[in-house]
């Protein structure tokens, strides 16, 4: 197991290792066959890993101990159990495409910057899944922050654009407030607890001997760590910005993998989560609330980019709703599902842009059906699972958070599928814009207009299909189903919650939501099939348009004012206060010595007195039999 | 005897320096020179070594006593690694005089070994000055224009501090049972309380004043912005590590009563350092203050771990005097590289550098998230421990230290941003062919980076005894 698992992390690093550092060497297409090779090797070893699992249960390999002393102890080690498994699925089998994908998207770029591009996207697998694996907190951070690095610098990929530079930088630092949350977490585990390993701290023992301070103190900072990874106010606005990055990018790191890092580390910690009521309601309200204020702003872009980040954005806020409501396995069922039919709409998008010439302006797309049949009936079936109808994954996976959040409160029930009506009605108004009606580009991309490679298709292709049936491993025992992954779960977050609904309730409730969810869609196609929408004319148009204006919120009540506190600091507080205090007190010596160098002005009756001051003094002190030394500490002891 | 035979290989070289003429060879004999006794601190760092004892000052008891515990070889090495690196990184540079320059920049070296070895107070303080004057003339020599007096106020500030501190030798030496100046019997001088509390404010005035903890800082930023690159990266490498380097020999256990009821007073003063050099870093253009006030903030935060008295907290600063030396040296490497090749150290002129120079800027980015302690890079590690045991002191300063995180990520990623990214500046365009030598330390420092970064454990294992030595009794 040793072997599997240290593989699976190695291959990435190897990829990476072999593309940076040859990236002056190797050939495009040697660049291309390694990077996606390794990825699948690594994709291999996992299902390796999962069936081990299945087979033998959970497995911890100890690799050596990245910090030993007398006072603390983290090891370095990995673990595959029912949780980590599946997410090592997930990440490897959706980066195998994705890195497949790339190979054609970005075959326009350099060989240096093509090796750039795959070792970033290496290194971010390489992260991913040591986020995943970690058997502590600690190696969970390490992962945590590789992503963001990762993160950062495939936003910036193209980095003569200043744009981009600063949609990188602000994923950073947004991120980074997030982490400092999570470091603080850590402490305060370590502090409480002298250790961050799973196996200790997500314990009925450790849960003891924390108080309910604690708890809730750790779990509202994991929390905030969560937030800035996973995109949820207040820290959501890097991710829409985030876009800037080649589209594949989009797909793995924003949309199927990274930004689901939150809802790994509240499941992996449900133990301390379900400990806490408070945190519980803080974490649904968070989530509803931002499933649904990016919903609406969804309804307004017109980047086909921006509508599917918004889209994540929300999709994100559904999962934690779920976190909250204590459906854990409903959460990562949502991730899962989440993953297959966003990677697809994206990768589905790279596909648009890339045959667009890099227009990404749905308002200029249109009819593109007939050009791109493959292209147009994936995304279709991206569109149908995300809008949760049924039989396709996003129904199964969004239909069990919200039958459990109306067991916690009908609101966030109804909130939800309020939620889940903007979805169907955006996701379809980006589908009718962008593939029904009438062409609306210029002569030349109509002229140019293509199917994308074997490359990208195949990808669209099996994601479609994952999409289309993923719901599967999920099928209610309503339904007369099994539902596997919750069975899965169960070592990690225990026996599913028995809802107290009646199955007429349950019916209902789903049918309820698929009705408006249906009805919304055709609403949607109805209104821009033949036609985009117009520049927002409404004053609320016009805010949904602009996105709440919440950059300029952050823009002008935190950022300029900070900006302003820095430069008051440098340049009257350091430079004058600080500073003028130093040189003045230079001055004043300066001074002094030239007004007592004054004394020395050649009388001789002067001298004589300050020989007999002299002659004084000293013999005080020998009176006193106290020598310099016995003086001073003299003074001290008075003091 | 090795310890002296191994201080005595830069002085050497040094005076060999002073008596050739020929600068032909300069370079190369004080790369050797270094070279070897990088060799030699390796050796020190990985074997037992015996103290070296012999009679110096008599009349006054005072004995030169070398040795080499866990904190002197962890700074020993970090000396032996920066000074060769530097002479390699730098020996393009045009430098007047530069036999001189180099045998003065040996001296230095020499001094600071010397102040990490010493285990007599008195021979301590002779190091302590030796390593300062050779920087002095190094300063005013071959500074920047406003040399003069910049180096003035930093030679006047620190000195002033080194008399406080040698006032407060003499306090302790005098109530020393056996008139003696090792540690030993300076551990069980009979103070008084009033006598260990004005021992402590001159000792630590001087340390303050080196390291440098808010509001005593304001000779630093200067400092390096007008000495010659090669020198800053010794100051900012090296040096201000002696005011870290004597809180943990002396003050610490020489007046532990003391230290501790003013922990909370010096903790505050370092975190309030941290976040205003931090909020400072922001806004600065030129890469060298920016430099500056990022190592200040850094130094805030270890200044801050030290005196919470704990154990974790000792063991973070003890691996980031060796982490924070290293990057802040490859930073400064970059920074000189930089001005060199366009002439300016001004970010609002630079740009470009990934399409010019794509391995430098590599590099930079590479430095650039060691500076902001990103896992897996050496100073997450020390950081991790450091904020620890901030956060075991008082829950709340941590979170308001950590605050720091978050504004190194702006100023380090604003600073990569202007440097490397984007068109490529006029000034950038002016870049002549990559500086080899100097991306050959760079990368070889990166490596160190990472190694110790994801596998710190040597470095934990080299500092245990000093550890030991301090908390278990």
């Amino acid at each position: 197991m040793k072997v599997i698992i240290g593989l699976i992390v190695l291959w990435p690093l190897a990829g990476f290792l072999f593309n940076g550092l040859g990236r002056n060497i190797w050939s495009k297409k040697t660049i291309a066959y390694k990077a996606t090779g390794y990825i699948v090797c690594s994709f291999i070893f996992s299902i390796l890993a999962f069936f081990n699992v299945q087979s033998s249960g959970a497995a911890t390999v100890h690799f050596f101990d990245f910090i030993n002393t007398d006072t603390i102890k983290i090891p370095f080690d990995l673990k595959v159990d029912a949780l980590s498994s599946l997410f090592l699925l997930v990440i490897t089998g959706v980066g195998s495409l994705i890195h497949l994908y790339s190979t054609a998207y970005m075959k326009d770029e350099e060989a240096p910057h093509y090796a750039r591009y795959f070792a970033y996207l290496n290194l971010f697998v390489f992260s991913m899944l040591l986020l995943v694996l970690g058997d502590n907190y600690v190696i969970m951070f390490i992962g945590w922050e590789g992503v963001g690095l990762c993160s950062y610098l495939l936003i910036g990929y193209w980095f003569t654009n200043a744009t981009y530079n600063y949609a990188a930088k602000k994923a950073f630092i947004m991120n980074r407030i997030g982490d400092l949350g999570f470091l603080l977490a850590i402490f305060w585990l370590i502090v409480k607890l002298g250790t961050v390993s799973y196996g200790t701290v997500l314990t009925a023992e450790s849960l003891a001997k924390l108080s309910t301070t604690d708890i809730t103190a750790i779990t509202l900072l994991l929390f905030v760590g969560a937030m800035g990874k996973s995109a949820q106010i207040p820290l959501y606005t890097w991710l829409p910005d985030a876009m800037a990055g080649p589209t594949p990018v989009s797909a793995l790191i924003h949309a199927a993998t990274m930004v689901t890092a939150g809802i790994y580390m509240i499941t992996r910690s449900n133990i301390l989560f379900s400990a806490s009521e408070f945190t519980g309601h803080v974490v649904a309200i968070v989530g509803i609330s931002t499933a649904l204020l990016s919903a609406t702003i969804a309804l307004k872009q017109n980047d086909i980019k921006k509508v599917l980040a918004y889209s994540t954005v929300s999709q994100l806020g559904y999962m934690f709703l779920g976190l909250g409501v204590g459906a854990y396995s409903g959460a990562v069922f949502h991730v899962i599902t989440h993953a297959f039919f966003k990677a697809l709409l994206f990768l589905g998008a790279g596909s648009v842009i890339h045959a667009m010439h890099h227009e990404q302006d749905i308002r200029k797309m249109g009819g593109l059906k007939s050009k791109l049949p493959i292209t147009h009936i994936t995304f279709l079936i991206g569109c149908i699972a995300i809008a949760g109808v049924p039989p396709f994954s996003g129904f199964f996976s969004k239909d069990e958070i919200l039958s459990a959040a109306f067991a916690k409160s009908p609101v966030y029930w109804v909130l939800g599928v309020i939620g889940a009506a903007m979805t169907a009605f955006y996701m379809f108004r980006l589908y009718a814009t962008t593939f029904l009606g009438q062409f609306r580009g210029t002569e030349e991309q109509a002229h140019h207009l293509h199917e994308s490679p074997v490359a990208m298709t195949l990808p669209l292709i099996l994601l479609a299909v994952a999409s289309a049936i993923a719901g599967a491993i999920g099928i209610p025992e309503l339904m007369g189903g099994h539902h596997w992954l919750s069975h899965q779960l169960i070592p990690i977050v225990g026996e599913a919650h028995e809802t107290s609904l009646s199955h007429t309730t349950e019916w209902a409730l789903m049918a309820a939501s698929v009705s408006i969810a249906v009805i919304a869609l055709f609403i949607a196609v109805q209104k821009y099939k033949r036609q985009a929408d117009d520049e927002p004319h409404s004053a609320l148009g016009k805010f949904l348009y602009n996105k709440w204006h919440v950059d300029e919120l952050y823009g002008n009540a935190i950022i300029q004012p900070l900006n302003k506190f820095a430069g008051f600091l440098k340049e009257t507080v350091e430079k004058n206060i600080i500073d003028g205090a130093v040189n003045g007190t230079g001055k004043l010596v300066q001074y002094s010595a030239r007004k007592l160098r004054l004394i020395q002005n050649g009388q001789v009756g002067y001298y004589i007195l300050f020989i007999v001051i002299g002659i004084i003094v000293l013999f005080l002190c020998w009176f006193n039999d106290i020598a310099i030394l016995h003086f001073l500490s003299y003074l001290t002891k008075k003091s | 005897m090795f310890l002296l035979i191994f201080l005595l290989i830069p002085i050497i070289a040094a005076v060999f320096l002073f008596i050739v003429k020929k600068e032909t060879s300069s370079n190369a004999i004080a790369i050797s020179a270094g070279l070897l006794t990088l060799l030699g601190a390796v050796y020190i760092a990985v074997n037992k070594i015996d103290n070296f004892d012999a009679t110096w000052l008599l009349s006054i008891n005072s004995r030169f006593v070398l040795q080499a515990d866990g904190l002197a070889k962890i700074l020993v090495l970090l000396t032996a690694i920066s000074f060769p690196a530097i002479f390699i990184a730098t020996q393009k540079n045009q430098i007047q005089n530069k036999n001189s320059f180099l045998g003065l920049m040996l001296l230095t070296q020499a001094g600071l070994m010397g102040v990490f070895l010493a285990g007599d107070a008195l021979l301590f303080y002779f190091f302590w000055e030796l390593a300062l004057i050779p920087v002095y003339f190094l300063c005013s020599i071959w500074g920047g224009e406003k040399r003069i007096a910049i180096t003035f106020k930093f030679f006047i500030y620190t000195f002033l501090g080194s008399l406080f501190m040698l006032i407060g030798i003499i306090l302790v030496y005098s109530n020393t049972p056996d008139h003696s100046f090792l540690i030993e019997s300076f551990k069980h001088a009979s103070l008084t309380n009033g006598q260990q509390l004005a021992a402590f404010a001159l000792f630590f005035t001087a340390f303050a004043i080196k390291m440098p903890i808010f509001p005593l800082h304001t000779w630093q930023p200067d400092a390096y912005e007008q000495s010659p690159t090669a020198v800053t990266m010794v100051l900012s490498a090296v040096m201000v590590k002696m005011g870290l380097y004597g809180v943990i020999r002396w003050l610490l256990p020489l007046f532990p009563a003391a230290a501790a009821s003013h922990a909370h007073f010096v903790i505050v003063l370092s975190l309030i350092g941290v976040i205003y050099a931090s909020f400072i870093a922001i806004r600065q253009d030129d890469v060298k203050r920016l430099i500056a006030y990022s190592s200040i903030a850094h130094i805030g935060l270890m200044s801050a771990a030290l005196f919470t008295n704990t154990s974790i907290g000792m063991q973070g600063v003890l691996v980031q005097l060796f982490s924070h030396g290293i990057n802040v040296l490859g930073l400064w490497i970059i920074a000189d590289v930089l001005e060199q090749q366009t002439g300016t150290r001004s970010m609002k002129a630079l740009g470009g550098l990934a399409k010019k120079q794509p391995t430098l800027a590599i590099l930079l980015v590479g430095f650039a998230f060691a500076n902001i302690a990103l896992p897996l890079t050496n100073a997450f590690v020390g950081e991790f421990l450091m904020f620890n045991a901030i956060f075991q002191f008082n829950p709340w300063m941590a979170a308001i230290a950590g605050v720091s995180v978050v504004l190194a990520a702006i100023y380090t990623l604003n600073m990569v941003q202007k440097i490397a990214y984007g068109n490529i500046s006029e000034a950038t365009s002016a870049m002549s062919t990559p500086n080899k030598s100097a991306q050959a330390v760079l990368i070889v420092l990166l490596v160190i980076v990472f190694i110790t970064g994801v596998y710190p454990q040597p470095l934990f294992n080299m500092t245990a005894d000093t550890l030991h030595q301090l908390f278990v009794k």
